[in-house]
């Protein structure tokens, strides 16, 4: 299938990431390259086949409701790039 | 390891030796203070006579992929640059509790995404043996430090061959185990249902009691493995295959090639049997891999987002979105956006069935495969590696530095485990490895083999 | 409002009911309300990286319980989703919860409005966890993100388009509601959010099988605010058609102080959430033995309840008041296993006791007269030693402020016990009628009213210890 500036800015939109102008031919370019490296699968015959969804054998694994494992506020909030002594903080969200 | 030297100065040596090799640029952090601290206690329990940890006075190296609480880790990211981790992985926490030293922090391809340790945004890592090529990636860092003498272990990551493709350049041994091996609690997600930490060291043995210590159950991580792992029973001789056009690959060096079909030969002259099995989904592993691999990276990844921790772009003018994409495209590699761009596109609305679907397909197919394989072998023998080392800088097209894993994906995607054991070296003196796989479990089993291989190829018969 | 009965409203629900779980879904962390802002927080709840999530086991039998109250069909084989979408108050940049597999399908709930009493259908009930908070107003130049509430265990209840007035829009939710609390999954408290409302509302012309252009609606934080939102909606879409206007697919917010919607997003902006198996996660494979014990433990419903008590002769009204909740049920149940006199028991329950427990802001559970307690003070009135009336306000007062004393002990204590003595009764009639010579003879002239003026003399006359119904007997036999 064919790569157009259409499809990246979607995929960009839904990932959060931006290209400057002289950078979106080379991401082009290699999304085209992976994209057809990747419809090889076509090739195979996959009718009937179950997808696999796991990796692990394992079914049922829960725990205890136990009140546990927490960290403090202020450990919570060690690395946090804009914050205050109770928040984190970002960009006003605009609502009506 | 050696019952004269004290845990100090274990440590002072390695420490000397990390300096030595900076220019090889395997570290991230070495701890110095805090390593020769920790050994002056561990010396003085021994001499009180404490019982010795399973790994007392063992120098360690973690990737920097491996939490470790109230230090630093990265994944060799701008994104996670200056971000200090409030907890450590179960893999740290057991490697510590059994008296190892945790010496310092190593560096890696960006979000282990690479074979070649040259996608760090702390600049790449130099192979000890030739330091003009690369080391293997992404655990490159962890497999120099162990070439190079500057720790006795690394513990690395392995989603589709990061610790057995470097420990095959760098001519040490790195092993993956089973998925669901080792707790995944901690160590920084890249692919969720193929990454598992692996070992890296100098001989199987050493292998061998780490994974003995860190792996098992957790009631962190869901997806651990419940039971232990099986205890092999010993034969006379084993059955080993390989696959048929494996060996005959296009893209597989020559002499790799030879080397191996020439180690066959004395493993059937020992008595074991060494038999081709047709393998047709060989080609179609690596397409499999990355669309997988890349859809679960692409949402493992949303996380950096600025907001609770790690890099965040300052231009007060940014709203929310502005926010996001500036940080993101600012804080990762281009390796990184790249595989976050394609798995953002296999999960996409009306891609979904196309290209996720059909992997997890394929997927079924080659675990149906594998489990067919190991109802007639004991194990598997292939190439780590199609080539040894290449030189820094020259390989470029993503694809073609896909399809360099095509012998190790594989054992990620059907969830064995697998060894690159450092069995040959070029006539240029570039190492490569002899790459052994078992049935999911049955790691010990493979040790085990591992042991009977090296000591048949090093018996000089 | 509906020109000419033209137009049918089509309305489904999806209701979110926190889980009243000690911990987090998928981490150890409190799941409680109203803590200090990121104060109920770990690593994994930060998405800090490496973390991963661990299944809360009480949670997922809640789910289940919710599942067998509503008469779902219980999925054996289940698992978690990621849903991919970026928001501030969403650590990890995606939400767990479950896509194509959840863990309750189909299911029905019943409603009754002033009309007819019917079935909503259910199509599924689902796992998932909760966002944190969002908090626009506490900075002036940015955001504030609360994580307190991210991970805290949700059920998703969502019907089928099946209801079609706003009345039965709020009948549902109150039955919900009362099933969630019932049951003990969920406090139900919309105030502080631990049960959320969005509607999904359309219309089309009466006898048409398609479905219109439906618009979301959210932010209906009340009971009442879910109907008044929803005859809102209907009106705006009707009016919007009749005018030949398109309706939009959108989403509305509802604005509690005008009781109007407006829009939020159009449909154009939805996000591509990319769900995919959670490979974090174990998928769940349930068994018979398991959901079994989860139905054993289940307490009995209020709709069984009901039926019984209609069965034991309670008027509808009676058995309706006495399934109100959980703890008024299990009261009534344990005070009809001493007496017999249910209807009594309803009186007492809906009257006096009813005003105690609002008036001390309690459930019934806490009421510090015990059922048996009750039973005695239906007794000694059946068995004529008090009235209703001197029970209920002199007897009940003290038993509230002793309640170790019974009843009849109090009556005897305060001299209080009725005289039903022929004799006695006798003399106060013949005193009283003697007192007013000149009533006896309106009385026979036909004003029977007058008998309540003689029992209210005879009462007084008695200091309340006579027999009112004796008396009444007595004086009716003399004044032939």
């Amino acid at each position: 299938m064919q790569v157009n500036d259409e499809l990246v800015d979607q995929l960009s939109t839904l990932a959060r990431l931006t290209f400057k102008p002289e950078e979106k031919e080379g991401i082009k370019t290699d999304l085209q390259k992976m994209i057809s490296f990747i419809e090889k699968l076509n090739e195979l015959d996959t009718t009937g086949v179950e997808p696999l969804l796991f990796m692990s054998d394992e079914v049922n694994v829960l725990r205890e409701d136990e009140v546990k494992g927490s960290i403090t506020r202020e450990e919570g909030l060690l690395n946090a790039p804009l914050r205050d002594d109770k928040f984190f903080k970002v960009p006003k969200v605009i609502r009506k | 390891m050696n019952g004269q030297t004290t845990c100090v100065e274990a440590v002072r040596h390695y420490l000397d030796k990390i300096s030595a090799s900076s220019h090889l640029n395997a570290w991230l952090e070495v701890y110095e203070v805090e390593a020769l601290e920790t050994a002056a206690l561990l010396d003085k329990q021994r001499h009180s006579g404490s019982p010795l940890g399973r790994l007392h006075g063992v120098i360690v190296g973690i990737k920097d992929v491996i939490c470790h609480k109230d230090h630093k880790v990265s994944a060799a990211s701008r994104v996670l640059e200056n971000f200090t981790s409030v907890y450590s992985a179960t893999a740290t926490d057991r490697l510590l509790a059994d008296e190892a030293i945790i010496i310092g922090r190593q560096n890696c391809d960006e979000f282990a995404m690479g074979s070649s340790n040259e996608n760090s945004a702390y600049g790449p890592v130099r192979n000890a043996i030739d330091e003009e090529r690369v080391p293997g990636g992404s655990s490159g860092g962890s497999a120099v430090a162990v070439q190079a003498g500057m720790c006795m272990v690394s513990l690395g990551s392995d989603t589709g061959g990061s610790v057995r493709q470097p420990a095959d350049f760098c001519g040490i041994v790195g092993m993956k185990p089973s998925y669901g091996s080792i707790s995944r609690y901690g160590l920084i997600a890249y692919a969720s249902s193929f990454d598992q930490i692996g070992i890296l060291a100098k001989n199987v043995d050493d292998v061998k009691l780490v994974l003995d210590v860190i792996a098992g159950a957790d009631e962190f991580d869901s997806t651990v493995k419940q039971k232990p792992s099986h205890i092999p029973a010993l034969k006379k001789s084993y059955r080993f295959c390989y696959f048929q056009n494996a060996l005959e690959h296009s893209s597989l060096d020559p002499t790799i090639s030879e080397e191996i079909k020439g180690f066959i030969k004395k493993l059937t002259g020992e008595g074991h049997t060494v038999e081709p099995v047709a393998f047709d989904l060989l080609d179609y592993i690596v397409p499999t891999y990355y669309v997988l691999t890349t859809a679960e990276a692409s949402s493992n990844l949303s996380r950096y987002d600025g907001v609770k921790y790690g890099y965040r772009n300052s231009n007060k003018e940014n709203n929310l979105n502005e926010l996001y994409q500036q940080t993101r495209s600012e804080g990762f590699g281009p390796e990184v956006k790249r595989r976050i761009l394609l798995g953002t596109f296999v999960l996409s609305a009306g891609y979904f069935d196309a290209y996720f679907t059909k992997a997890q397909k394929v997927r079924r197919l080659l675990v149906d495969k594998t489990l067919k394989i190991f109802e007639e072998y004991d194990a598997i023998i292939l190439p780590t590696v199609p080539t040894p080392a290449y030189k820094i800088g020259e390989k470029k097209d993503p694809v073609e530095i896909f399809l360099a894993d095509i012998y190790t994906v594989y054992a990620n995607l059907v969830g064995i485990p697998a060894i690159s054991l450092p069995l040959f070296k070029n006539d240029k003196g570039l190492p490569f490895g002899l790459q052994l796989m078992s049935s999911q479990n049955n790691e010990l089993h493979l040790l085990s083999l591992s042991k009977l291989l090296i000591n048949l190829r090093f018996s000089g018969k | 409002m509906d020109v000419n009965g033209k137009y049918e409203a089509v309305i489904g629900l999806e209701v979110h009911a926190q889980l009243q779980t000690q911990s987090k879904l998928f981490s150890g962390d409190s799941a409680s309300f109203g803590a200090e802002p990121n104060t109920h927080i770990s690593p994994i709840t930060l998405a800090h990286p490496g973390t991963l999530p661990k299944t809360n086991k009480k949670a997922v039998e809640y789910a289940i319980m919710m599942g067998l109250a509503c008469n779902c069909e219980i999925e054996r084989y289940n698992y978690f989703a990621r849903k991919n979408y970026f928001y501030p108050d969403l650590p990890k940049g995606y939400q767990v919860s479950q896509h194509t597999t959840p863990i309750c399908k189909g299911g029905y709930v019943s409603i009754k409005t002033k009309d007819a009493e019917r079935n909503v259908q259910l199509n599924r009930i689902h796992l998932e966890e909760d966002a944190g908070k969002s908090i626009h107003d506490a900075d002036d130049n940015y955001t504030c993100i609360d994580l307190n509430r991210a991970g805290v265990p949700l059920i998703e209840i969502v019907t089928e388009p099946d209801m079609h007035s706003a009345e039965e829009a709020f009948q549902y939710v109150t039955e919900i509601r009362k099933l969630v609390r019932w049951i003990g999954v969920c406090d139900g408290n919309m105030e502080e959010g631990s049960l959320r409302c969005d509607a999904n509302v359309s219309i089309r012309l009466k006898g048409e099988t398609t479905l219109g252009t439906k618009v979301e609606v959210k932010n209906l934080n009340s009971i009442r605010n879910v109907k008044k939102a929803i005859e809102y909606e209907i009106d705006r879409m009707i009016g919007m058609v009749e005018k030949g206007e398109t309706i939009i697919q959108q989403t509305r917010s509802f604005d509690a102080d005008n009781d109007t919607t407006f829009a939020i997003r159009d449909k154009e902006e939805a996000n591509d959430y990319r769900y995919f198996p959670e490979p974090d996660l174990t998928p769940f494979l349930l068994t018979e033995e398991f959901i079994a014990g989860i139905q054993a433990r289940l307490p009995a419903l209020p709709q069984v309840l009901f039926a019984k008590y209609k069965l034991l002769g309670l008027s509808e009204y009676d058995a309706h008041q006495m399934c109100d909740d959980k703890a008024t049920a299990a009261y009534f149940e344990q005070a009809i296993a001493y007496s017999k006199n249910y209807k009594a028991i309803v009186n007492w329950m809906t009257g006096p006791l009813r005003q105690v427990v609002n008036e001390q802001n309690i459930s019934f559970n806490e009421l510090s007269i015990t059922p048996k307690t009750l039973a005695d003070l239906v007794t000694i009135v059946e068995e004529g030693k008090v009235n209703f009336s001197v029970a209920s306000l002199k007897v009940l007062p003290v038993l509230l402020s002793n309640p170790v004393k019974g009843p009849l002990q109090v009556a005897e204590e305060l001299n209080l016990i009725q005289v039903s003595g022929s004799a006695d009764i006798e003399n106060w009639v013949n005193e009283v009628l003697a007192k007013m010579p000149d009533k006896v003879v309106e009385y026979k002239k036909g004003k029977k009213g007058l008998i309540g003026l003689f029992v209210g003399e005879i009462k007084k006359v008695s200091k309340g210890k006579a027999d009112p119904k004796k008396a009444t007997q007595l004086l009716e036999e003399k004044l032939r």
